[in-house]
């Protein structure tokens, strides 16, 4: 099964089994959204629980909030990462902040999906990956899949989170086949999971760079070197304890992610890492992410993101200390 | 049934008692106003005098220093009050941050309003418990709120008969002013709830200044015209008096109750004092301007009309006044009295569900304030 068909699935699980989930969105309903995730859910629930919203984004998020306040359980679509701005005030004014601002007594379980990232040869604003600016606001919460069985399950538990949740779609893995056992739920939708056990370095990936960090780790076990991979899948919170014992037992850390490296996530764990694991790394924590500048063209968007060679050269950095 | 006007005039202006204190007949809304007696009617003009009296209490508090902040709403009580008596109980109410007649239509205690502007809260009050929810400072982001709850009880309300959405049905009454009649999220808002019929009535309270900008740098146009560029009625009422306001408000929920979509109402009024105790409209504004609308206060108009009508004596006032004077002092004393949370309490409301970084955060920071209390006797408890 595709990831995207898996997301597909997912959503028609919730729907099925929460009569107060709604899913709302531009073109969701007939045409199934522009990557289709939505396809056919609105033949099987009717357009008053699939709805066609009018293009809007902080009336998407904004009306979500409001339905949530009335006890329902909204997932909305943005139809790619660079169209959430105009949202991007009903998410961190309103949806983050409303369960502290009611001192607890309110909950708005709102799942908003965004595809996200880049690799897909497109046009501006389709191929962004904003989500730092989400992580650093407290208040939500922040996952991504990298594959089909986690893209099945992490829908489901989003949907049944309390909080808020951005669930970030790789929209370059919608193709990605992948097992999906449907009676064997995932792992918590919150923790991290080590997709490639090694021993001499960590490299942590999230969402579309998780098979490019596997690919690494294999091109690397030819050098000799044995690579852990770890797919963080919650970017918020993030699971601090199995990347810090990996880095116990590895002592080198390598971050990659799509988005600029300047104030991004991977900044944070190198952070966070060197008070944890201060006295097991044999390296700096080195960073593999985007440069500080406006995703570029399509057509040199390869020399911007980082690849299976841009991460061997990370390593070798970190095996020269 | 009102229309939506491309162009507005004083005609259009729907008034019912004018600012001489005169009470008018009116063919279409007096049918809205029938079960309005003389104890509804001394009602009204106790809600006014009270939500003045503790308006007046809080900008005092603030000047003390016992409040951050304060943002008065003298001048806009009748369409507060109006607007507010017209909801039923189940009907929810989104407020701006100037709603504090509303609140009291409400059942919300004055007191526990001002645990926002103290700096105790966040919120305030319990939205759950009145249908009033917490005031949203920024501007217009509860437009977009109300348009989803509104769609969330069509939802709900599915398959239901007009009839029994009119009996039984609810509505939201969002509120707004000239100023955030400008934001995008007020369009967003309009054109969802148009879309999908939902049952919201927005109310414009155009009090003339967006702080320290006035209305025609808002809008080129009558507020209420815009009304019909979304395909909703729209009603300029006088916003100055509270009959008025009532009728056209009861109107425009019953009207959204049974399923006929929002509707828009502009109640034309005057902001009589300043935007917020930060303000300082001697700035921006002409004392002639604040002299003109003076006279056009919604108390004074109601207590001629009442007055004359013979429905009070003057112990109705003097009563008031004392009732008033004690509401205030107990207000005061309950502001001064609020418990201030800890902080810890404050990481215990960023999530409803548990949170890793959050708890290790909150166990720092009770390490850190315990070394103080090892030292000083004293810490956060």
């Amino acid at each position: 099964m595709t990831l995207a068909k898996a997301i597909t699935n997912g959503l028609d699980k919730v729907l099925a089994s929460n009569d107060r989930a709604i899913l709302m969105g531009e073109d969701i309903g007939r045409l199934g959204g522009v990557y289709r995730i939505t396809e056919g859910l609105i033949d099987k629930y009717g357009a008053h629980r699939v709805i066609d919203s009018p293009l809007g984004e902080a009336g998407i998020v904004g009306g979500a909030v409001g339905m949530a306040l009335r006890g329902h359980s909204p997932l909305v679509e943005i139809q790619f990462d660079g169209f959430v701005f105009p949202a991007f005030s009903q998410i961190t004014t309103q949806l983050a902040k409303m369960h502290a601002r009611s001192e607890g007594r309110l909950t708005v379980p709102v799942v908003i999906r965004i595809p996200y990232g880049g690799g897909i040869g497109s046009i501006e604003h389709h191929s962004e990956s904003p989500e730092a600016l989400f992580v650093h606001t407290a208040g939500l919460r922040v996952i991504t899949p990298s594959n089909a069985h986690d893209a099945y399950w992490m829908i489901q538990q989003a949907a049944e989170c309390k909080d808020p949740v951005i669930y970030l779609e790789p929209k370059r893995r919608y193709w990605l086949k992948g097992e999906v056992d449907t009676e064997a739920p995932a792992l918590d939708a919150f923790k991290a999971q080590i997709v490639h056990p090694g021993e001499d370095a960590t490299i942590v990936a999230y969402g579309p760079l998780v098979p490019i960090a596997l690919a690494a780790a294999e091109a690397a076990r030819e050098d000799g070197r044995s690579v852990e991979v770890i797919d963080l899948r919650s970017l918020s919170p993030i699971d601090f304890d199995t990347i810090t014992e990996s880095v116990q037992k590895t002592g080198r850390l390598i971050i990659t992610h799509e988005a600029p490296t300047f104030g991004g996530l991977g900044g944070e764990i190198a952070a966070r890492i060197s008070e944890r694991a201060f006295l097991s790394l044999e390296a700096p924590v080195l960073r593999v992410g985007g440069f500080h500048m406006p995703y570029p063209i399509s057509k040199v968007e390869s020399q911007y993101l980082p690849d299976i060679d841009k991460l061997l050269e990370a390593l070798d950095r970190s095996f020269a200390y | 049934m009102p229309r939506a006007a491309t162009e507005a005039t004083d005609q259009d202006l729907i008034q019912i008692l004018t600012p001489e204190g005169q009470r008018l007949p009116n063919e279409t809304y007096d049918s809205y106003l029938g079960d309005v007696d003389d104890d509804m009617l001394r009602g009204f003009y106790r809600d006014m005098a009270l939500t003045r009296r503790f308006d007046q209490e809080a900008t005092a508090l603030q000047r003390q220093g016992q409040l951050c902040l304060w943002v008065p709403l003298r001048g806009q009580e009748a369409a507060q009050i109006g607007s507010g008596r017209a909801t039923r109980p189940k009907d929810y109410i989104f407020p701006t941050y100037r709603e504090h007649g509303v609140a009291l239509t409400r059942n919300v205690s004055f007191s526990e309003m001002l645990r926002l502007f103290r700096g105790i809260s966040g919120g305030g009050w319990d939205p759950r418990e009145n249908n009033f929810h917490m005031y949203t400072m920024v501007l217009a982001a509860q437009l977009p709120h109300a348009a989803g709850y509104g769609m969330a009880i069509n939802l709900e309300q599915h398959g239901w008969d007009e009839a029994k959405r009119a009996e039984q049905g609810d509505a939201v009454l969002t509120y707004f002013g000239d100023g955030s009649s400008t934001e995008g999220e007020t369009h967003e808002s309009m054109v969802f709830a148009n879309s999908f019929d939902a049952p919201v009535v927005y109310f414009c309270q155009n009090n003339q200044w967006a702080i320290s900008v006035p209305f025609e740098v808002q809008s080129k146009v009558p507020l209420v015209t815009r009304a019909a560029g979304y395909g909703m009625p729209g009603i300029r009422v006088d916003g100055n008096d509270v009959l008025a306001v009532l009728a056209v408000t009861r109107w425009a929920m019953e009207h959204a109750r049974s399923g006929k979509g929002p509707v828009l109402i502009e109640a034309v009024t005057y902001r009589l004092g300043a935007h917020t105790t930060a303000d300082d409209p001697t700035k921006y504004r002409q004392s002639e301007e604040e002299l003109a609308w003076a006279p056009k206060d919604p108390l004074i108009r109601m207590e001629t009309y009442l007055r004359e009508s013979n429905i009070v004596d003057e112990a109705f006032f003097e009563q008031l006044e004392r009732d008033g004077n004690a509401m205030a002092a107990q207000v005061r004393k309950d502001a001064m009295a609020f418990p201030v949370p800890p902080l810890s309490k404050s990481f215990e409301q960023v999530y409803a569900e548990a949170h890793p970084l959050v708890q290790e955060e909150l166990q720092w920071h009770l390490d850190y304030e315990a070394g103080f209390a090892d030292e000083a006797g004293q810490g956060e408890k």
